[in-house]
């Protein structure tokens, strides 16, 4: 394949295995698979197919137990908690189900913390989180806690933090689980727009027509991929 | 992370959760303010002691007679001898004897009852010499002291203190004016300045007169010679254990006693009595500050208690904040800045509170509270302390989250 010269992810017969109250649970059993930057791909699953914990390794907040991931070139696999932390807050942009918003704060603010971690001044902040609430279109909500925000909003809120560092990729973890079906299609669209944007977006989900908007579909079951629909020509 | 933007950070959380960041500090602050009101109280204490003994001459040196020893062996206590004598005193005025003894004044003193017309009054009558004014460190008020002619002529003359000279005369100015002391009449010569009152010794209720008066007329002949007490004045602070030096052998000498350890009087320092009282109010202080302590220390394991309370349940904020780019480190810094903020503020707040207490409470209580600088600030520095000393464990447990069992949590 010609795309293979600018992988973002590269997982390489990565296993994860958990150790859950004396019983040994192997999660990931060696998944091999590679994104290219600009690919918008969706990971399948039912619960217990590994999808999540195979979401947290691609978003650096775990670490393999064995296989090697690479993350935009970098090996992820034997950084430290400090290292880790370093990489989250540069390449990868997440998105949560619950939102993950911090209610005593403004929607500017909470945009603005993942710049606070990389140690950005105020004014370089305030300018950055303006900008990426005006292109998930609530330039005019940024003073709003998000409590006086929609479910959606709120969700567009949380896209604005992903994108405030020009991360490598957007990882969005059953990001319409909580939405009714207009906000559903509102964020679809948004993560459509992101994509179209050029960045490499990395959906978790079970809802299939969540996983039609994405160019490509890999489906997991008991933690190895079952079904690949590969890399749509570039 | 800026040290600015975790201070921030944590104002904000605090803020969010009012009721319990208030009362953690009320914790804080009732131990601070315990502490400063109790150091204070000590030291007020102290301040009141110390004036009170330089009130009666810090040069002082008072001899007492020892214990006498019945003929069935029954040891008296102090005092109930009578071993010290007028030649004794005019011994230890000699300059060639006790050069470092600048004044003497032999004094004896019983309860007499003073009639002046109508009104009576029961008091210490003090039979003294002249240098007893400048040895007990009084001033007159009215009139004179007795004088050396005074003693030597046995004259019924009388000094009394300002609250004897209110009772037998009210208002009206005593000098001139005849009292019966003993049934015998004296007149009146003078009045002593207030001095106060000295532990239970009340020192403006009493009449002097001359020490020859008092041995033949008012006590009798029976203790003619015998001296209750004699004042001794050292020439100056410095020389005071080389008086005390000079006294001891002197008397010794002269009672022909060879052992100090078998002598018949004994010599005590206001000095010595200073430090009686300060060791005293120094244990009741470390008492006081012990309990104050202990509150403090209570007051440090709310700090502990809420912050882990509260590890618990940002958990989930803590994951957001992991995910999002803070290390381990910026997460212990964080919650580490929030509990000395609650420890700064407790502090902060006690020391208000501790300095208005100081301020308002002796009028109730009627001590005096000294605040110092240096105990409020210690106090503060003290209250940051806790914060960051009982911080410490739940920083580090939230440090040590996993970022996605932090997420996951509910």
């Amino acid at each position: 394949m010609a795309g293979l010269a600018d992988p973002v992810i590269e997982l390489d017969d990565v296993h994860k295995t958990y150790d859950a109250g004396g019983v040994r649970v192997e999660a990931v059993r060696g998944v091999t698979l590679v994104v290219e930057r600009g690919e918008y791909v969706a990971v399948m699953g039912p619960s217990g197919s590994g999808k999540s914990t195979l979401m947290h390794i691609v978003g650096a907040l775990d670490v393999p137990t064995t296989g090697t991931y690479r993350l935009a070139g970098v090996d992820v696999s034997c950084l430290d908690e400090r290292e880790l932390a370093e990489v989250r807050n540069r390449r990868v942009g997440f998105v949560f189900q619950q939102f993950h918003l911090m209610s005593s704060m403004s929607a500017l603010r909470n945009v603005e913390m993942p710049l606070t971690y990389a140690g950005a001044g105020r004014r370089l902040r305030r300018e950055r989180a303006a900008d990426a609430l005006a292109r998930v279109g609530l330039g005019d909500r940024a003073g709003h806690r998000p409590t006086q925000l929609s479910g959606g909003q709120q969700q567009r809120v949380a896209v604005a933090r992903a994108l405030v560092t020009d991360p490598d990729i957007v990882l969005a973890d059953e990001p319409t689980g909580n939405l009714d079906s207009v906000s559903t299609a509102d964020v679809l669209g948004l993560l459509d727009e992101v994509h179209a944007a050029g960045r490499t977006v990395v959906v978790i989900t079970h809802e299939p027509d969540v996983a039609a908007a994405a160019g490509r579909v890999v489906r997991l079951r008991d933690g190895v991929v079952v079904d690949d629909t590969g890399s749509a020509a570039p | 992370m800026s040290w600015w933007e975790t201070v921030r950070t944590s104002a904000d959380a605090l803020r969010s959760h009012r009721l319990r960041s208030g009362l953690t500090v009320l914790g804080v602050l009732i131990g601070i303010a315990a502490v400063i009101l109790t150091v204070g109280l000590g030291e007020g204490a102290q301040a009141r002691v110390t004036a009170s003994v330089d009130a009666l001459g810090s040069n002082l040196l008072v001899v007492s007679p020892g214990s006498s020893t019945s003929s069935t062996g029954v040891r008296g206590g102090l005092g109930s001898a009578s071993t010290l004598t007028m030649a004794d005193a005019a011994a230890l005025a000699s300059r060639t004897v006790a050069p470092d003894i600048a004044a003497v004044a032999p004094a004896t003193q019983r309860q007499e009852e003073l009639l002046a017309g109508t009104a009576n009054w029961t008091t210490s009558v003090v039979g003294t010499t002249p240098a007893w004014l400048r040895v007990r460190n009084r001033t007159l008020l009215l009139g004179r002291f007795i004088s050396s002619a005074d003693v030597a002529s046995r004259a019924t003359v009388t000094v009394l203190g300002p609250i004897t000279a209110q009772n037998l005369f009210g208002v009206a100015n005593p000098v001139g004016r005849s009292v019966d002391i003993a049934g015998v009449p004296f007149t009146v010569i003078g009045e002593l300045a207030s001095a106060g009152t000295s532990g239970s010794t009340n020192l403006d209720d009493m009449a002097i007169v001359p020490a020859s008066t008092a041995a033949s007329v008012v006590f009798g002949a029976a203790q003619s010679s015998s001296v209750g007490t004699i004042y001794l004045e050292a020439s100056s602070p410095a020389t005071l254990s080389a008086a005390y030096q000079e006294a001891t052998d002197e008397l010794l000498a002269l009672h022909h006693i060879t052992s100090p350890a078998a002598a018949d009087f004994t010599i005590a320092s206001q000095q010595s009595l200073l430090t009686t009282a300060t060791t005293v109010r120094r244990t009741l202080t470390i008492l006081l500050a012990g309990i104050a302590g202990i509150s403090l220390l209570v007051g440090g394991i709310g700090v502990m208690n809420i912050m882990l309370v509260s590890v618990t349940e940002r958990i989930r904020e803590i994951g957001l904040r992991r995910a999002l780019g803070a290390t381990p480190m910026v997460i212990r810094r964080q919650f580490l800045v929030e509990a000395s903020f609650l420890g700064l503020l407790g502090g902060l707040l006690g020391a208000s509170v501790g300095i208005v207490g100081a301020l308002t409470l002796p009028g109730v209580i009627g001590d005096p509270i000294v605040i110092s600088p240096v105990a409020v600030g210690g106090a503060i520095a003290v209250a940051v302390l806790i914060g960051v000393v009982f911080g410490v464990y739940p920083a580090a447990r939230a440090a040590q989250l996993a970022p996605i069992d932090a997420l996951r949590s509910q």
